[in-house]
């Protein structure tokens, strides 16, 4: 993590205050959930009156692009001398 | 006789360089304000016309819609000067200045001929932003960027010259896509606004400008389009589909993308994409929602390209791959960035959440259950890719070691007016629908709106994390992710080498016997010519006139067959 002898710790760079961010994060969002029985819902589409819809759409949501890039990346990544390469005024010099 | 802002700002471009070198910083602060000073100051409706080539030209035509553009065009201008000022080029501020002020003519324009010279105005200012990294890569860059924008502007006068032929006018109103030359002018408008397939060069370019190219870029073109088609094409079906479709698949691109600038670029296509749906959707909360979005747009969007622009300044690269834990050095860029995030990701007090939700509040009103469901996936992607990804990846993630110094203070204060504009906005909305072309009956801070949306948020944010501890994350990675413009970078100069290739193979392998069979050919045929032939021979007399009888026999047979 901090490769300066020299310098004061952050904060952040302790592993221990790293994870209590992350279960402070899921503090929130546990709240969050348990938060759509407290408010009366004016739904435009029934999916939206489920319990929890909008917190668990964003999961799932968030979860699959990340998987479905990764495929991608196998389809499309390149060098990244990709364009510079096979143009036979650049391989002339 | 009204002066009109976009002259003044093209005047100020051709005339600040010529300053000495301490004037021009000056100079290029004061011109946009004196012209959004103008912009408000202009009474609604038209100018003076001129005629040109029996046309008659409407340079300023001013209502709501049209000032809000030029209003925030000039503030953008504002806030890229005073980004720029650090910079000793004057290339960089003219370009500013006189791009800006097409921007603010063609959002002016009342005709489409205007518009168009404006349009075209706006792609020969903006490429000297490129350029003006003055490399190879630059230039080569540049010329791609010039030829779509180009591209653009041929279609667009492709449509407005059928108009005119069908008698429709060049006036600039509502067009729609079934109206002679429609379509062309939809294309046209499609190319800036960075429809899907017409986009690449959005992401291939933008990101190859200056540090202050990238800023002032993404503020005028695609906004410029927005306008034109939320003029032109509200209410039309199928931009609804394509605005959808423009929201969705930049954001997969965006998550494996490293240059981070880039993943900017994507998310900005991104960004647009809830616009066009608005404009598709149509209607005063459909239109409203999209000028509204566009107007928050260019203040976070250039406030997040503003940031990365420090970054890239400071450390001399912007690949996520070799950034991480500049909280440490820049930590005033740090928290001028997550402003930015939130706001793009649409948190609760900051803009995207009082503008995006009014596209999506129109598209729920109409009951598009798919559209909605795809605008709310694009969302969530948003807070991400451009939300969570950017600040993380640059300013904290693995410690890279830089110790940079903080930011210009002029690029600080520059990112300071962005961000203090994106609370306000999310903060006070009144302000900024008030300003909207149709009055707004919509209320952004119900309780509902503010716990889902927080909901999505903070569980895509819980989506990362988990991804991002269990190792599942897909790490950042120095590379080329294919785009269209793998089309005309790769396969059109692949193609056209390829037919160059084989077709001089072609004359390498048939070239000599064909050539040979030629020359035979020539040779067999002209024997009776050559000097020892039997034409060149010496002929008696008799012969010639045996050979003059029967020509005119034959010329006497002709004429009594006739």
């Amino acid at each position: 993590m901090n490769d300066k002898p020299n310098e004061k710790p952050r904060w952040l760079d302790r592993p221990r205050n790293v994870d209590r961010l992350v279960y402070a994060l899921y503090a929130c969002c546990a709240l969050l959930f348990a938060a759509d029985l407290f408010y009366v819902k004016h739904p435009h589409f029934s999916v939206e009156g489920w319990f929890g819809f909008y917190a668990i759409y964003g999961f799932v949501a968030c979860v699959m692009l990340v998987l479905a890039a990764k495929q991608l990346r196998r389809l499309i990544q390149r060098d990244e001398s990709h364009y510079e390469a096979e143009r036979p005024e650049d391989q002339l010099r | 006789m009204t002066l009109h802002p976009a002259w003044l700002l093209l005047a100020g471009a051709a005339l600040v360089p010529l300053l000495p070198e301490r004037l021009r910083g000056a100079g290029s602060l004061v011109l946009p304000l004196a012209a959004l000073w103008l912009v408000v100051q202009l009474p609604d409706g038209a100018g003076a016309s001129v005629a040109l080539a029996g046309l008659e030209l409407q340079l300023l035509r001013v209502d709501a819609l049209a000032r809000l553009f030029a209003g925030i065009f000039c503030i953008a201008c504002f806030i890229g000067a005073v980004y720029a000022l650090h910079l000793r080029d004057a290339v960089q501020t003219a370009a500013l200045l006189s791009y800006a002020g097409a921007a603010v003519g063609g959002a002016l324009a009342g005709d489409l001929i205007t518009l168009l010279l404006f349009w075209e105005l706006t792609g020969i200012t903006s490429v000297l932003l490129i350029w003006a990294r003055r490399s190879e890569r630059a230039y080569r860059a540049g010329m791609r960027y010039l030829l779509a924008q180009a591209t653009s502007g041929m279609l667009l006068l492709g449509g407005i010259v059928l108009r005119h032929q069908s008698g429709a006018g060049i006036e600039f109103g509502h067009i729609g896509v079934d109206a002679p030359g429609g379509v062309l002018i939809l294309l046209g408008f499609g190319i800036k606004g960075a429809f899907p397939i017409l986009h690449a060069w959005l992401q291939d370019t933008y990101p190859e400008a200056t540090i202050v190219g990238t800023v002032v870029l993404s503020a005028f073109t695609t906004k410029l389009a927005i306008y034109a088609l939320a003029r032109g094409f509200a209410g039309t079906e199928m931009l609804i589909w394509v605005g959808a479709v423009m929201t969705c698949f930049p954001i997969f691109y965006a998550v494996i993308e490293n240059d981070l600038r880039r993943v900017l670029a994507y998310s900005l296509i991104n960004q647009l994409g809830f616009m066009v749906v608005g404009i598709g959707i149509g209607g005063a909360m459909g239109v409203n929602g999209a000028a509204a979005h566009a107007v928050a747009d260019i203040l976070f969007k250039g406030l997040l390209f503003m940031s990365m622009g420090a970054v890239l300044l400071r450390t001399g690269t912007i690949n996520g791959s070799e950034l991480g834990g500049l909280y440490k050095s820049m930590p005033q860029t740090t928290a001028l960035c997550i402003v930015g995030a939130a706001s793009i990701s649409a948190f609760p007090l900051f803009s995207g959440f009082v503008t995006k939700s009014m596209i999506m509040t129109a598209v729920a009103e109409e009951h598009r259950l798919v559209i909605w469901l795809m605008l709310l996936f694009a969302s969530a992607g948003v807070f991400h890719h451009a939300g969570i990804k950017i600040p993380f990846f640059a300013f904290f993630a693995h410690d890279r070691g830089y110790r940079v110094e903080e930011a210009p203070l002029n690029m600080r204060l520059a990112m300071l007016v962005a961000a203090a504009a994106c609370i306000l906005i999310g903060c006070v909305p009144e302000l900024l629908y008030r300003c909207l072309p149709y009055p707004v009956d919509y209320v952004p801070y119900t309780t509902a709106h503010v716990v889902n949306q927080t909901q999505l948020l903070f569980f895509s944010a819980m989506a990362f994390t988990v991804l991002m501890r269990t190792g599942i994350y897909p790490p950042e990675l120095r590379s080329v992710n294919l785009d269209f413009d793998w089309f005309y970078r790769r396969a059109l100069p692949t193609g056209a080498r390829a037919i160059v290739r084989s077709l001089s193979a072609l004359r390498d392998h048939l070239g000599a016997p064909v050539l040979h069979a030629l020359r035979r050919s020539l040779q067999a045929g002209t024997v009776p010519l050559r000097a020892e032939g039997l034409v060149a021979g010496v002929w008696t007399t008799s012969t010639m006139i045996l050979w003059t009888v029967l020509l005119l026999g034959l010329f006497l047979l002709a004429g009594l067959l006739r």
